[in-house]
């Protein structure tokens, strides 16, 4: 038996928001890197579902799927090595800190 | 009825996880949860029979990308490690929650009222061979990702270099 798609579709569209909610609520940086991880899994999970349920014979969101978990893989790093430079200048890891590029 | 079962294990885990996740006060626990969630997010790869994914996503993410970030926590924020964390302001979190319910609402409705999904057949749960996707990442023909895939490996190496070079301790003048 399989899974119905509509499971995939509400579960990853409840994950996609609970990633949302934690980047408008949080003020740390580091956690809204984590927020914005939740958002990319969810989105990840949609391309995958879509992929086996609805066209079985191809694989093109499997290799998106792949492509991404890269790209964020990399994205998170550049975003660490920001994050350790602001800490090294501002003695701070919360955004209220870094107003400078505001405006 | 097993598949199902185990998905809806898997779904109990991933919401729980990463509710607990943007909820917690404390940024260990939320890299902790966030692994839970990526392994989660595995465990569905395996259930659609994508296991070259799931493999991907452990190595890649719950490997790598944790590690990432269970560092950085300890390099940059002792304070927040020892309870001194951050205040939620009130307003902020209504107004967030209610901004997420309306969008969820909407994107909930919008996927469960389209008709694509009546497309979806019930396929012999297959997996794919690792020979297909081998072929297919490295192939140059159609449907075939060598330009996407030597495209990533030059994007991971600038941004290993940018990484280095934007952390690198600047020396005295």
């Amino acid at each position: 038996m399989t899974i119905p798609v509509e499971c995939y579709f509400v579960l990853s569209a409840l994950l996609f928001f609970i990633g949302v909610f934690g980047f408008v609520t949080r003020r740390n940086l580091i956690a809204m890197l984590i927020s914005i991880e939740l958002v990319l899994n969810a989105v990840d999970i949609n391309f995958a579902a879509f992929n086996r349920l609805l066209y079985p014979g191809s694989m093109e969101g499997m290799f998106m799927t792949l492509f991404s978990i890269g790209v964020s893989a990399a994205e998170s790093a550049v975003a660490i090595a920001i994050i350790i430079n602001v800490y090294r200048n501002f003695r701070s890891d919360s955004v209220d800190s870094i107003k400078n590029m505001k405006w | 009825m097993a598949n199902m079962i185990m998905f809806c294990i898997l779904a109990v885990v991933i919401l729980g996880s990463a509710v607990m996740c943007v909820t917690t006060t404390r940024i260990m626990r939320a890299a902790t949860f966030m692994l839970f969630v990526l392994f989660g997010v595995a465990g569905l790869y395996f259930l659609l029979d994508y296991t070259y994914l799931g493999a991907a996503q452990i190595s890649v993410y719950a490997g790598g990308v944790t590690m990432i970030y269970v560092f950085a926590i300890q390099l940059v924020s002792k304070r927040t490690l020892q309870g001194l964390t951050e205040r939620m302001k009130g307003s902020r979190v209504l107004w967030g929650g209610l901004l997420c319910l309306i969008g969820c609402a909407t994107v909930i409705l919008v996927l469960l009222k389209n008709k694509f999904i009546y497309t979806a057949d019930a396929v012999a749960d297959v997996e794919v061979p690792m020979k297909n996707i081998g072929q297919a990442l490295v192939g140059a023909g159609r449907y075939e990702y060598v330009l996407a895939f030597e495209f990533i490996s030059l994007f991971l190496l600038a941004c290993i270099i940018g990484g280095l070079v934007v952390s690198r301790k600047e020396e005295e003048k």
